[in-house]
């Protein structure tokens, strides 16, 4: 039994599957839509949570935010589960599949078998779509896979139980009910705003622009705190957080620029465009810092003055993000 | 970032065909295009070097396994990137007693179920996790 379901690789896991799922239910919105929807740009740097001993920094919100926001600016209905034992888990989503319901979820990647083996770290916060089941193997559609792929059911079974931080424990959903009309409009006014509040005024300084400008304040003296070697760990989290699979390129910051020029179109308000651009030289700038950093991790950080520069750098970002989300606040339909 | 400025930079971590990075990129006329990405050296250098720090970990742990300080079941955690409390949570057996496990003379007693067990979890045979002289190769 397999579904007639579209696999479209895309950037991110929880965009691509967001835009895969909808595209089964005719909402035909692309992967820049459904993240600028889902308000998933982000800044976050948390120094005292670690993870794998190396400070959290993160460039987008929590994981599943982003299909939930977009699903209720839609007016779409899901339903979502999280279980304990793993045959029930198995059982009910093998009856949602039997039903022609392609099932979303939430895996872990280490026991991930088809991903490349430097990529399988303990990382559990990773979307696919299940949309079809022969014998004893599921069809697989991983949105930052460019081809369908398959698991057994011990394999699945396996990756749906992760264990470590944030344990998926089975988490699955599906979409229940599409509504006879969308209001795009709205719900792009609505994913900008929400973006906005989120860089602007989170009145905690590890988030948003305060974030940034939090990070270039302390990364400057990380060589001098931490030691050469820790200050590049650091430094490569940071890169690793930017440009790793699934952000587009910049931190997400492409694909938000992507976003904002689809909207322009959509709104018919196209002073978005220039913003657009505005979000495009952002990043570039966060590109440049990812290549000012690798350099500098590279040489082991001899010359402390390039983690001045980097904090220079990243002020300058944080000026520009906050000039651009000063201007996307007053939007409206 | 333009369509041309778009790095090809294959380090070998992502394959042609299977899993490229999706990269979004503006044309000549300035609008947004999708492009996938072989890789980007900066990055790479990241990557290679949160793998280095893996390798040097499991390395000293390797010499200590052949040197007999501690068993197999060290190596493979540190080959699996996890530490007792993750082992732990994977096979359910109690921390306390992984600690134990990891000295090689609890470890030969341990019996096949047990070996099993942790076998199951760093996706081994249960001959290769009592196979010292395999890791020497490794």
């Amino acid at each position: 039994m397999k579904i007639d379901f579209k696999h479209k690789q895309s950037a991110h896991c929880e965009n691509g599957v967001t835009s895969n799922l909808l595209h089964f239910y005719n909402i035909p919105l692309s992967e820049p839509m459904v993240f600028g929807i889902g308000a998933g740009l982000f800044f976050s740097y948390i120094p005292f949570i670690k993870l794998n001993f190396i400070p959290v920094t993160s460039f987008r919100p929590l994981p599943g935010f982003i299909f939930k926001r977009v699903t209720r600016r839609l007016g779409i209905k899901t339903k979502r589960f999280k279980y304990s034992n793993p045959e029930q888990a198995m059982k009910e989503m093998d009856a949602l599949l039997e039903k022609g319901t392609p099932v979303g979820m939430l895996v872990g990647v280490f026991y991930l078998s088809y991903f490349p083996k430097e990529f399988r770290f303990h990382f559990n916060a990773h979307n696919l779509v299940v949309f079809g089941k022969e014998d004893n193997t599921y069809s697989i559609s991983d949105p930052v896979m460019e081809n369908v792929e398959t698991l057994t059911y011990e394999e699945l079974t396996k990756v749906r139980f992760a264990k470590g931080t944030y344990p998926p424990k089975g988490r699955m959903y599906y979409i229940s009910e599409v509504p006879q009309k969308i209001d795009l409009k709205e719900a792009i006014v609505k994913g900008i705003k929400h973006a906005c509040k989120d860089m602007l005024t989170i009145p905690i300084p590890l988030f948003g622009i305060k974030g940034i400008r939090y990070i270039a304040k302390r990364l400057k003296n990380w060589p001098n705190k931490y030691g050469d070697k820790k200050a590049s760990l650091y430094l490569g989290q940071v890169i690793r957080m930017l440009e790793e699979i699934g952000t587009g390129g910049a931190g997400f910051r492409f694909i938000y620029a992507a976003f904002l020029q689809e909207s322009a179109d959509v709104l018919e308000q196209p002073w978005l465009l220039d913003v657009s651009k505005e979000m495009t030289a952002v990043g570039d700038k966060w590109r440049e810092f990812a290549y000012l950093a690798a350099r500098t991790f590279k040489k082991r950080g001899t010359e402390i003055s390039t983690y001045s520069q980097l904090s220079d750098l990243l002020f300058k970002i944080a000026d520009q993000e906050e000039a651009i989300f000063r201007k996307l606040k007053i939007i409206s339909l | 970032m333009k369509i041309k400025d778009v790095p090809q930079d294959d380090d070998g971590f992502l394959e042609e065909g299977k899993v490229r990075d999706m990269c979004y990129a503006v044309d000549e006329d300035g609008n947004y295009k999708q492009v996938l990405s072989i890789g980007w050296n900066p990055k790479n250098e990241a990557m290679k070097l949160a793998l280095q720090l893996v390798n040097e970990q499991v390395e000293k742990t390797k010499q200590q396994v052949i040197e007999g300080k501690l068993s197999p079941i060290a190596y493979y955690m540190e080959k699996c990137i996890m530490d007792v409390k993750l082992v732990s949570q994977y096979t359910g057996i109690p921390k306390r007693k992984i600690r134990k496990h990891l000295n090689p003379d609890v470890f030969i007693k341990l019996n096949p179920a047990e070996i099993e067990i942790y076998a199951k979890v760093f996706n081994i045979s249960n001959t290769d996790l009592m196979d010292i002289e395999k890791i020497k190769n490794l």
